[in-house]
């Protein structure tokens, strides 16, 4: 599918509260960096979901030249389904250049879905964006598992992209600014076909492993659930909250929801220690962008310490006990 | 007509391949992977085939084809999941059939099978392969077929002409129903995939996979989405301080007062 009169780059954003949420203000500011490459081009952002009125003119304070709006009761808008026909709509609307959307959990099935719908493929998980001389979307990203990053070129128009949350910071706001709201008129509650019967969820005890200054991973060097106890207590120790591996995970010594990964959660804490984990790039590339990252590890040779900036190579069980009490002494 | 399942599963290296096997070759395209990393079937897809097994555990009589595409195979590789269970085998062989970060191909030859398999209920597939980690294939399948899709789910339950699944969230799960025909993602929160037994393993040998061709599928190539310009191994940069000590506890000592010295605890 090309189109030469496309223009523009189109955010397929989330509402959050009657506002942008944090990972579409990201991508608000990424939209905006690759408009300066092309100037006179717009900056349009679809938001549907309750309050929709709203969250467009924050997102208008943040950069959108055109909003197009879609109100609908939240609990539709939490539908994929119903987030692919909006971007569809938008996107027939605001005919883009670039389609770009934050890789969350609604924007991992929503966009990939898009993309296709549209007649091309999704650059998935871009940590960065830019244009080549020829004006193509390229991006950067990880590939099998983050062992490799990759430019990939996109060639088609429109050009969709999902984006790591994170991977942008997100402007000031600057209430003073002018846009325009385009209300589009779509029945969203009739695009679900698969639907939501019930949302299970579990309150994070703690502080979120997203929100943690400090985080102590362990992995399957821990042997089992039990040690697990004494990251808890080296992570209250130190106002922090406890991850994990996937390994750990599979083993079913401590829930799905404090996988840090590719496949996990994304963390950025000031200090990340790993104890016993073998450092594979699919977790890495939840945990690599930690200011400081400390190791744990028996294997001199484990890839853990190519990352980190302090390790001991040495057992645990050792390790760790002598290392939380000369802590206690320190932090008395 | 009992239930039909397809499980799309992807032939891919090693995913727990030491990030030192990997390297570029000359042209800086191309991923190349060093030393003798076996082919394996993509972790996510043996979770899928682990879903569609439990789902034919609670109703025998229903069927459970596995379709991979690819150039070429290692067979005793895309027969593990038969070997698990699974009753028939089809490959989709074909030189065209290019293992590239542009997914349209597989996805147009991927949903050309499903339809010439005939009646197809529920199509299972891994959340993500580990390779190009594009996470799109089969919402693409889905998307050209027009069915419904569940993306990343712990549980797979069919009842009647509805799936039900469990959608994996960061706190938790939401559970979701769709009518089938309908395309659903599994991750590895559903569980280990189980084990071949020795009378799986003996049932694979007898199974022959049906192959077929672009032309037997009457696909052709469409206009690239996705080319991969550059691949590079990403730049380290860390200097790692090892603490050493007379022994491990005082190494740990020490680990401590470094740490508390440079103010980072
Ligand atoms: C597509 C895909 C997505 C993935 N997503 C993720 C993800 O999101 N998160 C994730 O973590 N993984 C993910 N993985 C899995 C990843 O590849 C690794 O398998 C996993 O991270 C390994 O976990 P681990 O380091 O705990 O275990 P291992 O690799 O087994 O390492 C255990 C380590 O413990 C050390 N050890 C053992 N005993 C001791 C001791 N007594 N004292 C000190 N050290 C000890 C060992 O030396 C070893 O280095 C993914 C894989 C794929 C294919």
């Amino acid at each position: 599918m090309t189109d030469s009169n496309a223009q523009g780059v189109l955010v397929v954003g989330e509402i959050e509260h009657g506002a942008p949420s944090a990972a579409t203000l990201e991508l608000l500011a990424a939209g905006r960096a690759l408009l300066r490459k092309l100037p006179g081009e717009h900056l349009s952002a679809v938001l549907a979901g309750e309050r929709a009125a709203d969250a467009a003119a924050r997102a208008i304070a943040a950069g959108v030249d055109i909003v197009y709006t879609i109100e609908a009761d939240a609990d539709v808008a939490s539908h994929p389904d119903a987030l692919v026909a909006a971007g569809l709509e938008a996107a027939k609307a605001a005919s883009p250049r670039i389609v770009l959307g934050p890789r969350t959990v609604l924007g991992r099935e929503v966009l990939p879905r898009l993309a296709f719908r549209l007649g091309t493929a999704l650059a998935q998980d871009c940590t960065a964006l830019d244009l080549d001389d020829q004006r193509r979307l390229t991006v950067t990203r990880p590939i099998y598992g983050g062992a490799i990053q990759a430019t990939v070129t996109c060639l088609s128009t429109p050009s969709v992209a999902a984006v790591r949350p994170k991977a942008y910071d997100a402007e000031v706001a600057d209430s003073g600014r002018a846009g325009t709201v385009v209300p589009l008129t779509l029945d969203l509650a009739s695009t679900v076909r698969a639907r939501l019967v019930e949302r299970v969820t579990r309150p994070v005890e703690g502080k979120r492993l997203e929100d943690a200054r400090v985080i102590v991973s362990g992995g399957r060097g821990l042997g089992g659930p039990e040690p697990f106890k004494k990251l808890e207590e080296l992570a209250g120790l130190l106002h922090g909250t406890v991850g994990a591996s996937r390994a750990a995970v599979d083993a079913g010594w401590v829930p799905a929801a404090m996988q840090v990964g590719l496949t996990g959660k994304t963390v950025t804490p000031d200090v990340y220690i790993a104890v016993g984990i073998s450092g594979a790039s699919q977790h890495m590339a939840g945990c690599g962008s930690a200011k400081t990252i400390v190791a744990i590890n028996k294997d001199p040779n484990a890839t853990i310490f190519k990352h980190a900036h302090y390790g001991v190579a040495g057992d645990w069980q050792k390790v760790l006990p002598a290392f939380m009490d000369q802590l206690h002494e320190l932090l008395r | 007509m009992p239930l039909h399942i397809v499980v799309l599963a992807k032939q891919v290296t090693d995913s727990e391949a030491p990030a030192s096997a990997y390297s570029v070759d000359a042209t800086g395209k191309r991923v190349v992977l060093q030393g003798s990393v076996p082919f394996i079937v993509n972790g996510f897809d043996e979770n899928a085939v682990e879903a569609a097994l439990r789902i034919k555990d609670a109703a025998p009589d229903r069927r459970i084809t596995v379709v991979s595409a690819g150039t070429e195979f290692a067979l005793d590789v895309v027969k593990k999941p038969v070997a698990m269970g699974a009753e028939a085998l089809v490959l989709l062989q074909d030189g065209a059939f290019q293992n590239t970060i542009d997914p349209l191909f597989t996805v147009r030859a991927l949903a050309a099978a499903i339809h010439k398999l005939g009646q197809v209920d529920l199509v299972l597939a891994g959340r993500q392969a580990s390779d190009w980690d594009n996470s799109q294939v089969p919402l693409g399948v889905a998307e050209t077929l027009g069915w419904p899709v569940i993306h990343v789910t712990q549980r797979v339950d069919v009842s009647g002409a509805t799936v039900r699944a469990h959608r994996v969230l960061p706190d938790g799960h939401e559970v979701v129903e769709a009518p089938l025909p309908a395309v659903v993602t599994v991750s590895n929160e559903l569980g280990s995939p189980r084990y071949p037994n020795m009378r799986g393993i003996m049932a694979s040998k007898r199974v022959q996979p049906t192959v077929w061709t672009a032309a037997d599928l009457g696909v052709s190539r469409p206009a690239p989405a996705l080319e991969l310009a550059a691949a590079a191994l990403p730049k380290r940069t860390v200097e790692t301080e090892l603490i050493k000590g007379d022994d491990d506890a005082d190494a740990g000592r020490k680990l401590a007062m470094r740490l508390r010295e440079a103010r980072l605890l």
